[in-house]
């Protein structure tokens, strides 16, 4: 009997936990703990760094099954960091996320970076993370099948389009084919494991994500050769690692690992020969390998050299993963040095 | 009632520290100190971390454009629509597997719960071996099993399978030929409207038959036959048929036309009903059974056919012990149909989670989310109950 | 077995008369009998057609190590047949002690272990699993050890207070064992996966909601209204929201509602989500307990002068679980099927870790090979539970009423 009463107290009760969380708003000032310096100091306390990543895009961060460890492009960038602030790249604790929980990881600080395939918008600059430079300058495509003879966007009228929740893609692909009013449907996904053998199974018809990403998981298709990807390219993804809001210092860190892999290369410091460049007489050389100390990031004065002696320089981290001898054979295109006219530019390393 | 200790009445004369009125009200105190303590902690914690990181609590989002497409709509929705618009679709689509669910669910697990009793050998064992798989493995494998390992591996669309009346079955879902109305179509309703008023009206005059005892015509039948017959001439009559048919229709990707169940729908439909039939057979195989032998046999003895025992005499009381384990089962399902996000179905948690993620606001939607589960399990819960009560009366 | 029991006297009947009375009792039951017995001879010839032919088995086998412990480093793998051996000990003692749904337990677990050994064994299916000796004599010592535990513990008659000790002993020591503790190197979660995951979280789960079920089963009938209100509320919110959001909540929502860098590991939240939403669902078996306790009971204690703490402890809630421990039981298979559910948050439990693994390309299309298997492990270990409770209630006398 008493029961009849349970629905009235039950909204009582969550009415009041919302009104108790309302209520202590002003009471409490806001965003004075943890706020600068914590991140860095937390991460060397705890000892490892906790990066948030894909996990099963190949190239990019899967589970190496002959070495059992997580390899590729983006979980190189969490050893790179971890390199810098511990001292050991292996000092890692690789976090998957999917499309859907990425966004709440980084927010809520559950993960310390997110290099996670993920793409710069100032909606997400603002309200996940702080973008680091972009790792990866990437562009939507569109993968299809080669016996559908489709040439074009317009040829996919009422076709039916799988893509991952949560993702720049599932927006671009509303804004694109609404603006140019071409109709379709869409199959949603908030796993790559699922997107793709899905695709592969015939649910869907074309397939869209970043190109990069459509590059390597069509290696993972039955009949690769069966799938090509569009000329079309329908967006800018810039790809790069994210840090938690509201920590400059702990985001500086991550902005100049990345930018330290750019300057290696263009240095022409490698992994191999890093420890003979130390004591290097270029200037631009002999500071970045800690000639003159970190020059205010909080690290280790030598720190870009546990980084290229673990990693190697942007050059290597890229071929090792994604070019020439991969099974992806990626060009580097914009993704070269802005010497060899690509975008990678990292501001001069001085004081 | 509750199990309150006896009163103790010579609390007169005790000290405050042991009289037991002042630690009843010390107690209290106590605990809702304790847990409004941890509430206005955990909120507070909240709230610094959200300010710190830039996160708002409010539902002004929702007025905000969406921008991503939601597959398998019950209502028109695009990608410029707002996210309240989503959160309906999320909605609409929970509240249509939840009901569709519970209705498929009930039937077909009357229908095993019956034929677990039935005398036949093979019935009672196959029935028994589909309870127990289905009890012993979890919803989710189940799921995952049906859409990967057999809706997936259907043909693709392209060969899809032709059954007989236009209906086509492949990997993309079930597309059936749809009714689609003509100029007709309105008329003909009144008239199968007017069909159905005297039917109710016969139920009545048949209740007031039983009630005085008085022999009146049937009225009721009479007018009910002339208003089908009507239905049925008029279906003609009007010249043109009031329903046609629209068949789907392979164009170069998909069907088009027609109705269709896509697979994300299919398997989450599918996995729940079978899944739960399993329960609600066991709760009627219970209720069945807790009916004494007694009646059964004074059933028979006055001549009624076994289907005429189970429906007039067996359920009827059977249904008094079934309906409040069966609430729980409903209760199941609504909240079982979450686990849609594993086979890719927009519903409520689904559509929740990304929003969450577009907007970058997790806490308001996880807060709207919750909420509205329970408010759909207490407005269950609350139809059950009366229903319950409805049935309860039949106690004599 | 004990006890020699006279059998009914016997009504033997021929095989056809058998037939003809349960298959071919009239004409709709002949029909029914045809129908269904031509569809499970078609499901045999495909299924095991498919079984013995087609099924790419090897994808289970080859991935037995990442379905029973996940990415657990091999190296410290004996910790865990050491805790798996502490238990099937634990298991042949208490059968020896307490007899009836233990010794069930016993059976079933050396029963278990035994099975695996056989699966490596070629079968017409193949070799399921690549032999491995530490495997085969790991799984066949544990069979043995349930037997010599049950042996000694017949012979020894150690007191059932201290076996309760013992089995209270093992959950740390499960912990120390699994995560590391002092000279043992730490394991974190992150690498558990695969079945001792999920048995992990079903145990913490178990024994931790219990208590915490009783509790407020107890406060929701206090005679303190504060009280009773707040248990009440408590149960019915989490009653009325899937499990699914709450551990979303856990995941995601936690980090937000705990000061600063205050972490709780993954796995530890995905336990607290299972533990307090099955705790809501025990309180409500629990109370159906209590009220069936009837009113004397009280008065009688209290005619005692027990206060309400002894009356609760000494008296009520005795017979109030004994009443319950069937529901109960219900409640915690479903519990180990739930624990599935943190798949979605991304953990790699059983069913989790089967995803991985589908995802590799050496097992791409291999799903019905993949969850079948998954699917037979939950049936084993929850059939084993209901079948445990059937006895249990059988021999309880509880069924009966």
């Amino acid at each position: 009997m008493r029961s009849n009463l349970m629905p009235v107290v039950g909204i009582t009760v969550l009415a009041l936990v919302v009104a108790a969380c309302g209520e202590t708003a002003p009471s409490q000032p806001a965003g004075s703990p943890g706020a600068e310096g914590g991140r860095l100091d937390l991460v060397r306390e705890r000892g490892q760094l906790i990066c948030g990543v894909n996990g099963a895009l190949p190239g990019f961060s899967f589970l190496d099954q002959a070495t059992n460890e997580m390899s590729g492009f983006d979980a190189d960038f969490c050893r790179a960091v971890a390199a810098a602030v511990l001292g050991d790249p292996e000092a890692v604790e690789f976090r998957n996320l999917t499309t859907d929980t990425r966004g709440p990881a980084i927010q809520t600080g559950e993960v310390d970076v997110l290099i996670r395939n993920t793409t710069w918008t100032v909606a997400r600059d603002t309200s996940w993370g702080l973008f680091a430079p972009t790792t990866f300058y990437d562009g939507q495509g569109v993968m299809v099948r080669a016996a559908d003879g489709i040439a074009s966007l317009e040829d996919l009228a009422d076709a039916t389009i799988c893509v991952q929740t949560g993702t720049t893609t599932e927006l671009n692909l509303a804004d694109v084919f609404d603006a140019r009013g071409i109709p379709f449907e869409t199959e949603t996904f908030s796993e790559i494991e699922q997107t793709y053998p899905a695709y592969d199974e015939g649910t869907c018809d074309a397939v869209t994500s970043d190109r990069s990403q459509l590059v390597a998981t069509r290696t993972t298709l039955a009949n690769p050769d069966d799938h090509v990807i569009l000329d079309e390219v329908l967006s800018k993804e810039p790809l790069g690692p994210v840090a938690p809001l509201g920590d400059d210092q702990w985001f500086n860190v991550v902005k100049w690992v990345v930018f330290a892999t750019f300057q290696a290369e263009e240095s022409g410091i490698t992994s191999s020969n890093v420890q003979d460049m130390v004591g290097s007489e270029d200037p631009v050389i002999a500071r970045l390998l800690g000639g003159e100390g970190d020059l205010g990031l909080g690290l280790e004065a030598d720190w870009v050299v546990d980084v290229i002696s673990a990693v190697g320089n942007y050059g290597e981290i890229y071929d090792r993963n994604l070019g020439p001898g991969t099974p992806f054979e990626l060009e580097r295109g914009l993704n070269s040095l802005w010497t060899d006219g690509g975008l990678l530019y990292a501001p001069p390393y001085r004081s | 009632m509750t199990a309150a200790p006896g009163v103790d009445h010579r609390h007169a004369s005790v000290p405050p520290w042991r009289d037991v009125r002042i630690l009843r009200v010390v107690a209290q105190v106590a605990a809702v100190a304790a847990v409004a303590a941890a509430l206005a902690w955990l909120g507070g914690n909240l709230v610094t971390a959200m300010s710190e990181r830039g996160l708002a609590f409010g539902f002004g989002f929702l007025d905000n454009r969406a921008g991503f497409a939601i597959p398998d709509s019950p209502m028109p929705y695009e990608a410029n629509d707002t996210y309240g618009q989503a959160y309906l679709v999320g909605l609409l689509n929970t509240l249509f597997v939840g009901v569709l669910g519970i209705l498929l669910a009930t039937v077909l697990g009357v229908v095993v719960g019956v034929a677990r009793l039935s005398d036949n050998w093979l019935v009672k064992r196959v029935t028994g071996t589909y309870i127990e798989v289905m009890r012993n493995t979890p919803l989710l494998v189940q799921l995952f099993f049906l859409y990967f390992a057999v809706l997936l591996q259907l043909p693709p669309v392209a060969d899809s399978i032709a059954l007989p009346g236009s209906v086509y079955l492949s990997q993309r879902g079930l597309f059936l030929p749809a009714p689609q109305a003509s100029p007709a179509f309105g008329p003909w309703v009144a008239l199968v409207a007017m069909a159905l008023a005297l039917a109710l009206l016969g139920r009545v005059t048949s209740a007031r038959r039983k009630a005085t005892g008085r022999r009146t015509p049937p009225w009721g039948r009479i007018g009910l036959a002339g208003a089908l017959g009507a239905a049925v001439v008029g279906w003609f009559a009007f010249g043109a048929a009031p329903l046609t048919l629209q068949v789907p229709e392979l164009g170069r990707f998909n069907f088009s036309g027609g109705m269709s169940m896509s697979t994300p729908f299919t398997a989450i439909l599918i996995g729940l009903v079978i899944y739960t039939a399993a329960f609600i057979a066991e709760v009627v195989r219970g209720g069945i059974q807790s009916v004494r032998r007694g009646q059964v046999e004074a059933a028979r003895a006055l001549g009624l056919s076994e289907g005429d025992t189970l429906r007039l005499v067996v359920f009827p009381q059977a249904l008094r012990i079934i309906v409040p384990p069966l609430t729980s089962q409903y209760l199941n399902l609504v909240k079982n149909s979450s686990l849609a996000i594993a086979v890719g179905y927009p519903d409520l948690f689904k559509v929740g989670v990304t929003m969450s993620n577009q907007t970058g606001q997790p806490v308001p939607v996880i807060v709207l989310i919750m909420g509205t589960y329970l408010a759909i399990s207490l407005v269950t819960s609350l139809l059950m109950n009366a229903y319950n009560r409805r049935v309860q009366v039949l106690e004599r | 077995m004990s006890i020699e029991t006279m059998a009914p006297p016997s009504t033997a009947v021929t095989p056809l008369e058998w037939m003809r009375r349960n298959l071919f009792s009239s004409i709709a039951s002949s029909l029914t009998t045809g129908l269904i017995g031509g569809l499970l001879i078609w499901l045999a010839v495909n299924v095991g057609g498919w079984a013995i032919g087609e099924a790419r088995w090897e994808v289970v086998g080859n991935n037995l190590r990442l379905f029973l412990v996940g990415q657990y480093p091999a190296t410290e793998a004996w910790r865990l047949w050491l805790n798996l051996a502490v238990l099937s000990v634990m298991t042949g003692l208490s059968a020896a002690v307490f007899g009836s749904t233990t010794r069930t337990l016993a059976v079933s677990t050396s029963a278990l272990q035994l099975l695996l050994a056989l699966l490596i064994v070629p079968s017409p299916l193949g070799t399921l699993i690549p032999p491995t000796t530490s495997l085969v004599l790991g799984l066949l010592g544990n069979a043995a050890g349930v037997w010599a535990a049950f042996v000694a513990g017949r012979l020894l008659g150690p007191p059932r207070r201290w076996l309760m000790i013992g089995w209270l002993l093992t959950i740390p020591l499960t912990f120390v064992l699994v995560s590391g503790f002092g000279p043992l190197p730490e394991v974190r979660s992150t690498l558990w996966g695969g079945l001792l995951l999920t048995v992990l979280l079903a145990a913490v789960g178990i024994v931790l909601s219990f208590p915490l079920g009783v509790l407020l089963a107890l406060g929701r009938r206090s005679g303190l209204p504060a009280v009773r209100v707040l248990s009440t509320a408590y149960i019915e919110i989490i009653r009325g929201v899937p499990l699914v959001t709450i551990l979303f909540m856990a995941d995601i929502m936690l980090p937000l509602l705990l000061p600063g860098e205050f972490r709780i590991d993954r796995v530890a939240r995905a336990m607290g989500g299972i533990t307090l939403f099955s705790a809501a669902y025990v309180a409500e078996n629990v109370r159906g307990g209590l009220q069936a306790i009837p009113m004397g009971q009280y008065e009688a204690a209290h005619a005692l002068g027990l206060g309400s703490l002894a009356t609760n402890l000494f008296v009520v809630l005795p017979q109030a679980l004994r009443s319950v421990i069937p529901a109960n039981v219900g409640l915690f298979i479903s519990l180990l099927k739930d624990t599935t559910l943190v798949t979605i948050v991304g953990l790699l439990e059983l069913l989790g870790i089967g995803r991985a693994i589908l995802a590799q390309p050496q097992s791409l299309g291999a799903h019905l090979e993949v969850y079948v298997f998954i699917a037979a492990a939950f049936f084993v270990l929850c059939y084993a539970m209901s079948q445990a409770s059937y006895r249990l209630e059988r021999t309880m006398g509880l069924g009966s009423r």
